[in-house]
């Protein structure tokens, strides 16, 4: 498959997860989306990495290990969102617990 | 090597410390020799003494710039210990795990300070923000503290994202995430893919340094978390953002042409004319100083814009000058029982030494001569004329800085020139020893600003 469609896909998934974020009014939806937003970026990396082996192996018929970097990178994205997770939700349940709502339209009236 | 690795056992050495001890004094105590140890770790690999031999190559290089900013970091934060480790405390409950959050941070500090691939970048960055996340929510039952911490997390995750889109794309045209591999040529039929994930990136450091049209979140955040924690927030944070920027522009930026100029000028300009014209509007002195660093960042953005030796040197007096005033002006402020204008009315008569010292550190603040803040800020203006062109933006620099000085002195007008009966918690000689040793460090190297520059060049 051209590289093309992948970088479509991941673009549109991204775009939703923008634009979820910029629309959305209940915090773990908003939530969803970036972590939307990371995913299509696991998956543009993959197929990155694929297509930099792919003209590596044209160049140099043994360089099997072109592109593993990026794929080691997703591991990274994964633990890292799973530490974000863990610290995003705690703090909308903090804020829960005060405010009974996970609406972020209540944090504008606290503005001054 | 020192710092990341000696910062992180320290971390988790705090979090142990309250299972063996409750008693608080002796948890501050611990936290202080901790960092001063951190610190002089560093010291020690700055002339060669490495502890940890860890083969890095590829992923972090610890160049003498990078150190010498962990050393101004790990001593601003000494310095920030001994003010207002009391006040740490008193936040909540759980002493010991907000100074180990704190190394934690400052683990995070070195990487960025020395990172060689955008993975660590990536990583350093993260280490910053997750345990900041929590800082600013420590203040559990206080709804601006909740509402500080859910905006600043949803905005830090939602700005990662979009870094991570950025490198990604910058990996997609170059095959590599080493910063030496950025330089190389581009397929041209991928360099589309290249620019873009370097403007995603910009993007996203501009939202973590609080540049202009992404600074929105910056007020709200420091004004609702708890005013020790955005005293660290706005200093070392964001000092150490800055520097993995301009490690960035070394490599990736020269690499891709002049247009950069344009983009970094209207981000600079944008962010002095917001920081500036909104904190003369700003009744509480905390904000005051929330869009004060909004403003500070708009002359730290200089050093990228100029990118020449003259900002290098530069950016590191300026993140040295900056620390040290807005530390000093937090650690008076926390203590303030009223933190708008009015609450320093007649400050000067009741506490004569922290009235005399915070003036110090607000002239610093506004660039006045024979203070660290007039050459920080002399050396990043004189960068950008060294480069020549666009004269336009040190012109407007400098009209900020004139206004700048509006604000400043209105807090200095109210400690010596308005009666009122300012009310402070107590505060012990060391405080005061502390912030004058402070006041004079600044008017020192206000004078003599190679005694920081010198280690620039061993």
């Amino acid at each position: 498959m051209p590289i093309n469609l992948y970088i479509f896909l991941a673009l549109a998934l991204f775009s939703i997860g923008v634009i979820g974020v910029l629309t959305r009014r209940n915090a773990i939806i908003i939530f969803m989306c970036i972590e939307l937003m990371l995913n299509s970026v696991n998956l543009l990396l993959v197929a990155f990495s694929k297509m930099h082996l792919a003209d590596m192996l044209a160049k140099v018929p043994g360089a099997v290990n072109n592109g593993a970097d990026a794929q080691l990178f997703v591991f990274f994205i994964m633990v890292v969102a799973a530490a974000e997770v863990t610290v995003g939700l705690a703090i909308i349940v903090m804020m829960y617990r005060n405010v009974h709502s996970v609406d972020v339209n209540f944090l504008n009236r606290l503005k001054n | 090597m020192n710092g990341i690795i000696l910062s992180a056992i320290f971390g988790v050495l705090m979090m142990f410390s309250s299972i063996l001890t409750s008693n608080k004094a002796t948890i501050r105590s611990l936290a202080i020799v901790l960092c001063a140890l951190l610190l002089a770790g560093n010291i020690a690999e700055q002339s060669g003494w490495v502890l940890f031999h860890v083969n890095t190559s590829g992923m972090l290089h610890f160049s003498s710039y990078g150190l010498l900013f962990n050393s101004i970091a790990y001593f601003v934060t000494l310095l920030y210990f001994l003010l207002s480790a009391r006040d740490i405390e008193s936040v909540g409950i759980n002493a010991a795990e907000y100074f180990a959050l704190l190394f934690f941070i400052l683990a995070g500090v070195a990487i960025v300070s020395s990172y060689d691939n955008l993975l660590m970048l990536f990583l350093g960055i993260e280490i910053i923000s997750i345990p900041l996340y929590i800082l600013t929510g420590s203040d559990k039952r206080n709804l601006k503290s909740n509402e500080a911490a859910l905006k600043y997390f949803l905005m830090g995750s939602f700005s990662t994202g979009i870094m991570l889109m950025g490198i990604t794309l910058m990996y997609g045209a170059k095959g590599t995430f080493a910063l030496s591999g950025l330089t190389e040529t581009v397929n041209p039929g991928r360099n589309a893919w290249y620019i873009s994930g370097l403007l995603l990136l910009l993007i996203s450091m501009a939202f973590k340094v609080s540049a202009a049209p992404f600074h929105f979140w910056t007020p709200d955040v420091y004004d609702g978390a708890p005013t020790v924690f955005t005293a660290f927030m706005a200093t070392m944070v964001k000092a150490a953002v800055f520097i993995g920027f301009i490690r960035l522009f070394d490599t990736a930026f020269p690499a891709s042409g002049q247009n950069w100029k344009l983009v970094l000028s209207v981000i600079t300009a944008a962010t002095l004319f917001i920081g500036n014209v909104t904190a003369i509007f700003q009744q509480s002195v905390k904000r005051m100083l929330a869009y004060s660093s909004i403003a500070q960042a708009g002359f730290m953005l200089f050093a990228l814009y100029s990118y020449n030796d003259l900002s290098k040197e530069g950016l590191i007096l300026y993140s040295l000058g900056y620390s040290l005033a807005t530390v000093g002006i937090f650690a008076v402020l926390i203590r303030m029982k009223d933190y708008t204008f009015e609450g320093f009315n007649g400050l000067a008569r009741t506490q004569p030494v922290l009235a005399a010292t915070t003036t110090i550190f607000l002239l610093s603040l506004a660039g006045i001569p024979l203070t660290l803040g007039f050459f920080s800020k002399y050396y990043m203006l004189a960068a950008a004329v060294k480069n020549g062109g666009n004269l336009w933006l040190v012109f407007f620099a400098i009209l900020c800085a004139v206004i700048s000085v509006y604000y400043y002195f209105r807090v200095i007008q109210a400690m010596y020139f308005k009666t009122g009966q300012a009310e402070m918690e107590p505060v012990n000689a060391g405080f005061r020893w502390t912030l004058v040793g402070m006041a004079a460090l600044v008017i020192l190297l206000g004078i003599f600003p190679n005694l920081v520059l010198q280690y620039l060049y061993f």
